[in-house]
């Protein structure tokens, strides 16, 4: 068993795929329509074949309340590996993305929150590589 | 500023907040009417120091001013994570929200929503109330 796709709520399918492609740098993978909406993924180029983000629809009545008290107390609903968390700290907050959480270190890494602009807050880690060692591989 | 009978000194702005302390004096929360404010106040003032000792009488919430002093402004999120991870605290998220609640009562932190999130932020004024009332001094040489 592997995990191959998980998912955020997004306001605007179309709006989000231009923040996740064009701003975090994520690519398009799936993009089928289904009724009204669409059937949409994204991955890293780095694993062009690893697990996919979906970029789903926020109307279900449940969602909004979900995430209104996630975001309130800065909670964030993915986390993204990055190899340089103050470079990419500087290189989003220049394309006008705001941190909740600038860089902190918290020991075994160097993490970071932003909002998304589609209604979620995202987690940015930077893992120490000497704190790797009690990792299950 | 209004002199009480025991001689503490208290600044207009603090009347307000020190008679919504004191609970048990409805007297003080009319303090307009200054004659029955004057006799009432130094048992208003010490309820809403009472207050502030409690909110430090906890070594969590003195971790939690000491991180806030590092840095200003953190989510709920943000505390947790840095008391966990730096601290080793393993508390639950209710109960840091708890810990912040006491300390946002006692003036000690005050809280504002920045777009969708709320942050919290050191508050010292309750502080130099305790200075006040206990100025620090050179002790005099005998």
């Amino acid at each position: 068993m592997k995990i191959a796709l998980t998912s955020v709520f997004v306001d605007d399918q179309r709006a989000a795929l231009a923040f996740y492609t064009e701003v975090l740098g994520f690519m398009k993978r799936r993009d089928v329509p289904v009724g009204d909406n669409f059937w949409l993924t994204v991955v890293s180029p780095e694993s062009l074949d690893g697990p996919e983000l979906l970029l789903e629809p926020s109307d279900h009545p449940a969602v909004k309340p979900y995430r209104d008290a996630l975001v309130e107390d800065g909670i964030p609903l993915a986390q993204f590996a990055v190899d340089d968390i103050e470079a990419e700290h500087a290189r989003l907050t220049g394309n006008g993305v705001v941190f909740t959480q600038p860089p902190t270190d918290i020991g075994a890494a160097v993490v970071a929150v932003f909002d998304d602009t589609c209604g979620n807050l995202i987690q940015l880690i930077e893992e120490k590589l000497d704190a790797t060692h009690d990792d299950a591989r | 500023m209004v002199s009480n009978t025991s001689g503490l000194v208290v600044h207009e702005p603090n009347l307000a907040k020190i008679a919504a302390a004191c609970g048990y004096c409805p007297q003080v929360r009319g303090y307009e009417a200054s004659a029955t404010l004057i006799c009432k106040l130094s048992l208003a003032y010490s309820a809403f120091m009472v207050d502030v000792f409690r909110a430090l009488d906890d070594q969590t919430r003195r971790l939690v001013l000491d991180e806030l002093s590092v840095r200003d402004g953190q989510t709920l999120f943000e505390i947790c994570s840095t008391l966990t991870m730096r601290h080793g605290l393993s508390l639950t998220r209710q109960a840091i929200s708890q810990h912040l609640g006491v300390l946002e009562s006692a003036g000690l932190v005050v809280t504002e929503r920045r777009g969708r999130s709320k942050f919290h932020y050191f508050s010292p004024e309750p502080l130099a109330e305790i200075t006040a009332r206990w100025p620090t001094r050179k002790r005099t040489e005998h």
